[in-house]
């Protein structure tokens, strides 16, 4: 369970994101949609910390993963990353052979374990809907596969590691139409043992994954609510217009 | 936690090395500074050398360093400006550009004490100028060739090329364009190479060994086919050979600080101008 | 009108000749090093190893026809003292300088310009069967007068690059192997890129990525100071500070070694190192980095295992540039190796590199002689070794474009 109360993010002077408050319940698959620039991706970042990264940044409000604020000083970062997984916009497997893509997590963390490893790649890419593809190469270099290919092991990566949470960065937006049906088929499956939040600037994408939908709009969360209800009678005006088309 | 630790000691050993570097500057430099400063005097630095090197000054040495980062500077800057408007402006991406830059990297990495061989070899011998500032300047400029190529294909490049374009289409031809429009603003940057050079020049000693250089002239040279003196040569001198190895370690000192500041001068005068001129290309 | 502009074609055409000219001029420089360097070198294995104008001379009887340089010089220093050691007869042998003709003769029965001298050379030499006379060719004695000459062999190839023993200045046979300089200069070379590559790239690491921006403004000009300060103020430095240090910390006779010289080399090589290797780790894309913290692996795991492995053909480009820096560097390391052209046995010893002696004797060899030549040809080795840098860390960079495609 993810709960977020009256957050307010700051790029130095310039406030990205207002007031937000926002609750989301586990296992099921949650979009933020909105115009660019308009903080869904600085908002997703908060969820990992990868905020933190920035130079010069400011947050106000609590942010709660399971009753944790994990922006307290007691919270390990890395623990969280590892609880908190996140697969971004353009796939970015490292240098390395498809199996040891998957198994970094598991080695970073600690996994010395052969059997163990091997089995968590197999099971990781399964889940992926990639181990058929890929189970007769798994030492060739990852960068042989194709685009879309590539994403679905970066989600076996970040699923390696056994997290709760899955951090979706606009993940189908650089790949061909059949990719992106594969992928949003994955969410399908994943929302069974995974709470999944994605950031899309595809409506029709938001439409057909996701529970339900937030709509953000210059720092603003403007309206949250079941997707069917936001799309087919949405609340306020302004998401009306973004829905069909008006802006944006 | 293993790692958390792990990651602390790594980049503490980090931090330690970057600040034992500095530390490693500032005892070369104290060491020559401290001993140094003391030599320094009007007299040193406009005087000869006198009682076999363990008095007076090394105003020959000064003055032959003088000629030669000129000479050097005569035969590079032209030759090498040329050849980088050739590479940039006239040349295209085919082979033969990609051929010429790997020979100018490969002349880059040829080893200072192979240019002095060369230049002994040529200039001296074959073709008879002798130990000469001309020979010395030749080598010299051989040596400082790829710099000034290197900087000033990047100064060009730099040009954008929208100036070549808003030329052409004037009717002005294409050495026109480069002469009154690319060249000109290339400039400084191109300056900054040369200036960059002359700190390198100043301080090299192996191409001057077998070409120029001497032990000590009665009188300053005075046509270029004279042998000079030269800063490192003459620092060389002083600490490795000579009569009274203790008695000329003053002089030596003084004889480092002055090559030092001069080359320091020299680096630190083209770093600022880069950094000027980034700036201004970046508001532009 | 139309005259200015045939003219204002043929300047602009014979600017752009002197152009292209120009842009060959690098290429021509290589040739020309190449050919120069070449021609005398080489000439090293044309002439017989034995000083010019001086040649070897022996009893007609004896069997022995010609002799190896390193023989001769085994004989003179003699550390071999009988001809059947050489193949000839069970004889000690006599070893016979031009100036022991004195112990013979007076300066009168040599005649006027001694003119009578080749003569007597001749009855010395038909007196003494286990002779082995070392004169001038223009005293010598012909085959009529009772001597042999004795055909010394060339240096060859072998002799030069396996020999042990640098004795260019030796008479009567001048020695020239160069392996001494050979180990000497890749024992310095060692030292330097085993002491700097770590210590360079741990300050690549930090500069690039825990060092905040107040660091970098400090840190850079620093390197940049450190890579302009001349060769020869580090030679002088190690010379009276660095060298006395060694010297006590490990109790040594002299400070000047083979190890001062390669921790000099190594502060020489620095600067390169970091700014080739901070460049590769700067150049590695956010993405990856970012999806390494994202699965929970810290930032130093991120570098070794994600950012240095990326980096690694520009580290590799780094390492191989430092080791050419440290391999061509002269006069640091003339004033601070000692002066010994032998092979040392620990890297506490003092040793000579090839630039070192090239610098050290060129002075002294006379032109064109086989020293000259022989200087020359260490001149070839040092050439060739930083030409294969130079393409060795182009092909290693280039390798990179692909790998990341």
């Amino acid at each position: 369970m993810i709960k977020v109360k009256d957050i307010n993010f700051y790029y130095g002077d310039f406030q990205a994101l207002k007031n937000i408050s926002i609750k989301i319940k586990p296992n099921t698959v949650t979009a933020f949609i909105g115009p660019s620039g308009c903080g869904k991706s600085t908002f997703l970042r908060l969820f990992n910390r990868m905020n933190d990264l920035i130079p010069d940044t400011r947050l106000e409000g609590e942010c709660l993963i399971d009753g944790k604020n994990i922006y307290s000083n007691s919270v390990d970062v890395d623990k969280l990353r590892k609880n908190v997984g996140m697969v971004f916009q353009k796939p970015n497997p490292f240098p390395k052979s498809i199996f040891e893509n998957v198994a970094y997590g598991l080695r970073v963390n600690g996994t010395k374990d052969k059997k163990k490893i091997a089995q968590r790649v197999e099971e990781s890419l399964v889940s992926a809907a990639l181990w058929d593809e890929v189970k007769d190469k798994l030492n060739k270099s990852a960068f042989e596969l194709s685009g879309g290919q590539q994403q679905r092991l970066c989600i076996a990566r970040a699923l390696a590691v056994n997290p709760s949470v899955l951090l979706m960065d606009e993940p189908a937006s650089a790949l061909d139409p059949i990719s992106t049906s594969k992928i949003e088929e994955l969410i399908h499956q994943l929302k069974e043992n995974y709470t999944i939040v994605i950031v899309t600037h595809n409506m029709q994408q938001a439409a057909r994954v996701s529970d339900k939908t937030g709509f953000f709009m210059l720092g603003e969360l403007i309206e949250y609510s079941e997707t069917k209800k936001m799309f087919l009678n949405p609340e306020k005006e302004t998401t009306q217009n973004y829905i069909t088309g008006r802006f944006g | 936690m293993n790692q958390k630790f792990k990651q602390k000691a790594a980049f503490f050993l980090f931090r330690l090395f970057s600040f034992f570097i500095v530390g490693i500057l500032i005892s070369i430099l104290g060491f020559i500074v401290i001993n140094g400063i003391s030599v320094i005097s009007w007299e040193f630095l406009t005087e000869s050398p006198t009682d076999g090197m363990t008095s007076g000054g090394i105003f020959p040495a000064i003055v032959g360093t003088f000629y030669l980062v000129i000479g050097s500077l005569i035969f590079a800057v032209p030759l090498g400006v040329m050849s980088a408007i050739y590479t940039t402006e006239y040349a295209g991406n085919g082979f033969i550009v990609r051929f010429i830059r790997m020979m100018t990297n490969n002349l880059a990495s040829v080893p200072s004490i192979v240019f002095g061989l060369f230049g002994m070899a040529l200039f001296v011998n074959k073709l008879e100028f002798g130990d000469s500032i001309l020979a010395g300047s030749l080598t010299l400029g051989l040596l400082t060739l790829p710099l000034i190529i290197r900087t000033s294909e990047e100064a060009l490049k730099a040009v954008p090329d929208s100036y070549r374009s808003g030329s052409l289409a004037l009717g002005a031809s294409k050495l026109q364009t480069i002469r009154k429009v690319v060249l000109p603003t290339a400039l400084p940057n191109i300056l900054t190479g040369v200036i960059l050079s002359i700190g390198r020049v100043s301080g090299e000693t192996a191409p001057i060994l077998f070409t120029v250089a001497a032990y000590f002239l009665p009188n300053l040279p005075q046509s270029i086919f004279d042998q000079a003196m030269a800063l490192p040569y003459h620092l060389y001198v002083l600490a490795t050979s000579g009569t009274d190895l203790e008695a000329s370690r003053p002089m030596a000192y003084g004889t480092a600080l002055v090559l030092i500041t001069i080359v320091l001068i020299f680096n630190l005068m083209a770093t600022f101008m880069r950094q000027r001129l980034n700036k201004k290309f970046k508001q532009n | 009108m139309a005259q200015k502009n045939l003219l204002g074609k043929i300047t602009e055409k014979l600017t752009e000749s002197l152009l292209t000219l120009s842009g060959a001029l690098t290429t021509i420089a290589i040739l020309f090093i190449t050919i120069f360097l070449f021609k005398e070198g080489f000439g090293l294995f044309k002439s017989p190893a034995i000083e010019d104008g001086y040649g070897l001379y022996v009893h007609p009887e004896n069997p022995v026809n010609q002799l190896h340089p390193l023989d001769v010089k085994n004989m003179y220093d003699e550390e071999i003292i009988n001809w059947n050691e050489l193949g000839g007869a069970n004889q000690e042998i006599m070893v016979f300088r031009i100036d022991d003709v004195f112990d013979y003769y007076t300066d009168e029965d040599l005649g006027e310009n001694y003119s009578l001298l080749p003569e007597k050379l001749g009855y010395i030499i038909s007196d003494h069967k286990n002779i082995i006379a070392y004169v001038p060719e223009e005293f010598a004695p012909s085959v009529t007068q009772g001597a042999k000459k004795v055909k010394v062999h060339n240096t060859t190839l072998s002799d030069f690059f396996l020999g042990k023993e640098w004795l260019p200045t030796a008479t009567p046979s001048p020695l020239f192997g160069a392996l001494p300089l050979i180990l000497g200069t890749l024992l310095v070379s060692l030292i330097a890129i085993v002491l700097a590559l770590p210590l360079g790239l741990g300050v690549a690491v930090y500069l690039s990525e825990l060092a905040d921006e107040r660091m970098r403004k400090f840190l850079k000009p620093v390197i940049e100071l450190l890579a302009g300060i001349p060769s020869v103020v580090y030679g002088f430095f190690g010379l009276v500070v660095v060298a006395p240090l060694v010297q006590k910390a490990f109790n040594l006779p002299v400070g000047e070694t083979a190890f001062t010289g390669g921790l000099i080399l190594a502060i020489m090589a620095l600067p390169t190192i970091i700014s080739v290797a901070e460049d590769a780790i700067r150049n590695t894309p956010t993405a990856m980095r970012e999806a390494s913290l994202a699965l929970g692996a810290t930032q130093w795991q991120t570098i070794y295992k994600v950012v240095i492995p990326y980096a690694g053909s520009g580290i590799s480009a780094a390492a191989v540039l430092g080791i050419g820096r440290a391999v061509g560097e002269t006069m640091a390391v003339l004033m601070i190796t000692g002066n010994a052209a032998v092979i040392p046995s620990t890297i506490f010893e003092p040793v000579r590199t090839i630039p070192a002696t090239i610098a050290a004797e060129l002075g002294e060899a006379p032109s064109g002689g086989q020293h000259f030549q022989s200087l020359f040809l260490l001149g070839c080795i040092l050439f060739l070794i930083s030409m294969i840098i130079s393409i060795v860390s182009e092909m290693i960079s280039k390798k990179k474009t692909y790998k990341s495609l």
